[in-house]
């Protein structure tokens, strides 16, 4: 492509008059680029290290710079049983998201990948947690939830406290983060699946024990490049889930859904702390990086083990 | 024959757990019909008795929802048709043009997808509030005019197009301009649409960054404005439901509308075969 482009310059060089233009052409893309340019300098690049120049510094409560304090501001989060308990349930609950987000997609994708007639809603249905925000889940699951007149403890014959014990708050916004992400994980596995072979899918499908030995040995295999996909991705919203957490719990009972940007949030909005605030983003930052890091070379390695 | 019988089987499982997914939203639909007392009995009843229509009349009364849509709609679709401008210009450039610093402009734009918004949600907080944009649209938009994963889809469509098109409408006397508003969108309109919804639909369930940036009940989103009920002294859950369904509305039926393009712009470029 570019030898293309290369050649039509010399010719166009040739003439005087077009000379204006090729000059043009050369400083137009940079003009082209200029928005998107200026757009992430001030809203990416700047905003990171600003972030981690006052992750550096002593800030008052409107995020304005007193003084340079070094390292002081990590310190003091690794120091504090706040911040490493956010750390600590922020794993945990990475844990309890992703594997049932992707196993559960993986189980719709393999239900819907057919020719059946009438397919085409249950697809739908799979799906529409997508077009569903995470504050109107909250409120939905928040309101199923309540532990006297919510419908889940009635239908289990329970009494718990899903959002309000220490026990069970954690997994039940969880649950709901599974849910948001099920749609996402139906849609990237069914497409892996238009990979595999038809016959491989079909001619399985009667006999159950045939099928889960296919299962295992082929199929999973062939798509695992897709399940890892999902499984990174599913990680990475994890570490950013903010709004289940703000609406169903608040961070409680006793700090026991204090997820990282939570933590983030309440240091700075709540008690005026933007330095520690932005040293908190900036282990964010560095967690996510790293998992992106092992995401590339996964890929490059490629998980095809067939 | 029994291919038959097991094709049956299977289309009723995939219903049984298509309604089993869906189950949350409908029973708040169903919730939305009924009374305060009704809400309130014991054992809790899936089914409202009758057609109730008290919680979204309150809900009407109690909060600017149809403001909180409008501001909504508004943020949405001008980030939407800011993005789409924005990354076509700059794949366009990327895709069709050769010149200095082409690769590491490139790279500088992609790697934004490496920084999580919500490490440097604070940071824009403190931009947007000390330039006076706190409560006002463009604060609101501003920082979501571009996005890397835009550039790069449309970069990878632009791609596929062969660069003879954009050499022979030049020398035809079209300018790099007029050849990516003309010819190049118009025959990309698929992959726009994909962008457009996903970006759509993005934006219309944001929350975190209008939850920080605005306060007066009249520059509230959606999500955060009917998030508010919940705070609300005398919780309704009728009410708080009834507000859920009327947003829930715009987002269903942009995604059913828009599904296919949704799906493949979802899936473009990261599922490879």
């Amino acid at each position: 492509m570019s030898e293309i482009i290369s050649a039509k310059k010399e010719e166009i060089n040739l003439d005087p008059k077009e000379t204006r233009i090729s000059v043009k052409r050369k400083l137009e893309p940079y003009a082209f680029l200029l928005p998107s340019l200026l757009l992430f300098g001030l809203f990416v690049y700047y905003p990171f290290f600003k972030t981690l120049y006052m992750s550096f510094s002593l800030t008052n409560a409107h995020g304005e710079f007193q003084e340079f304090i070094g390292i002081q501001n990590y310190v003091e989060i690794f120091t504090s049983t706040d911040f490493i308990n956010s750390l600590v349930v922020t794993m945990q609950f990475v844990v309890i998201t992703t594997i049932p987000s992707v196993v559960i997609g993986l189980v719709l994708a393999l239900l819907a990948n057919n020719k059946i007639k009438g397919i085409g809603i249950s697809k739908v249905m799979f799906a529409v947690p997508i077009a569903v925000s995470s504050a109107s889940a909250s409120i939905i699951w928040g309101i199923i939830f309540h532990p006297s007149i919510g419908m889940l403890n009635n239908i289990l014959k329970t009494s718990i406290g899903w959002l309000i014990d220490p026990h069970w708050a954690l997994l039940s916004v969880a649950f709901v983060t599974i849910w948001m992400n099920v749609g996402v994980n139906f849609i990237f596995i069914l497409a892996g699946l238009k990979n595999v072979p038809r016959e491989i899918l079909e001619s399985s499908s009667i006999d159950g024990a045939r099928y889960f030995r296919k299962l295992f040995k082929i199929i999973i295999p062939m798509i695992s490049p897709t399940l890892f996909f999902m499984v990174f991705m599913d990680i990475m919203n994890a570490f950013q889930s903010f709004g289940q957490v703000n609406i169903l719990t608040n961070g409680g009972p006793g700090n026991s859904t204090n997820v990282l940007v939570f933590s983030i949030y309440r240091e700075a909005f709540f008690n005026g702390r933007f330095d520690t605030a932005s040293a908190q983003s900036i282990i964010l930052f560095i967690i996510m990086f790293v998992i992106a890091i092992f995401q590339f070379s996964y890929e490059k390695k490629g998980v095809h083990y067939s | 024959m029994e291919n038959k019988k097991s094709n049956i089987m299977l289309l009723i499982a995939n219903l049984v757990v298509g309604l089993l997914i869906i189950s949350p939203i409908l029973y708040a639909l169903s919730v939305t019909f009924m009374t305060t007392d009704q809400i309130h009995t014991m054992p809790p009843k899936f089914l409202p008795k009758n057609f109730f229509l008290g919680n979204y009349k309150d809900v009407i009364a109690a909060v600017p929802i149809f403001r909180f849509i409008f501001n909504s709609f508004l943020v949405a679709t001008v980030v939407t048709i800011g993005q789409i401008i924005t990354s076509c210009l700059s794949a366009y450039a990327f895709a069709f043009y050769e010149f200095k610093g082409k690769k590491i402009l490139f790279i500088i734009m992609i790697a934004t997808i490496m920084v999580p918004g919500e490490a440097i949600i604070i940071s824009n907080y403190l931009t947007i509030s000390s330039l006076n944009l706190l409560d006002t649209y463009t604060g609101l938009i501003l920082p979501y005019l571009t996005s890397a994963m835009g550039i790069f889809m449309m970069r990878q469509y632009f791609l596929t197009v062969p660069i003879e098109l954009s050499e022979a409408s030049i020398i035809d006397g079209c300018t790099g301009l007029q050849f990516l508003t003309k010819i190049l969108m118009p025959i990309s309109k698929p992959i726009i649409g994909s962008l457009g919804i996903y970006m759509f639909l993005l934006t219309w369930n944001q929350y975190m960054w209008p939850l920080l940036i605005t306060s007066k009940p009249e520059m509230r989103t959606v999500q955060i404005g009917i998030s508010m009920l919940k705070s609300a002294e005398v919780q309704s859950f009728g009410m708080m439901l009834a507000g859920i369904i009327i947003i829930i509305i715009p987002s269903i039926f942009i995604f059913i509308i828009g599904q296919k393009q949704l799906i493949d712009g979802m899936t473009s470029g990261s599922v490879k075969g």
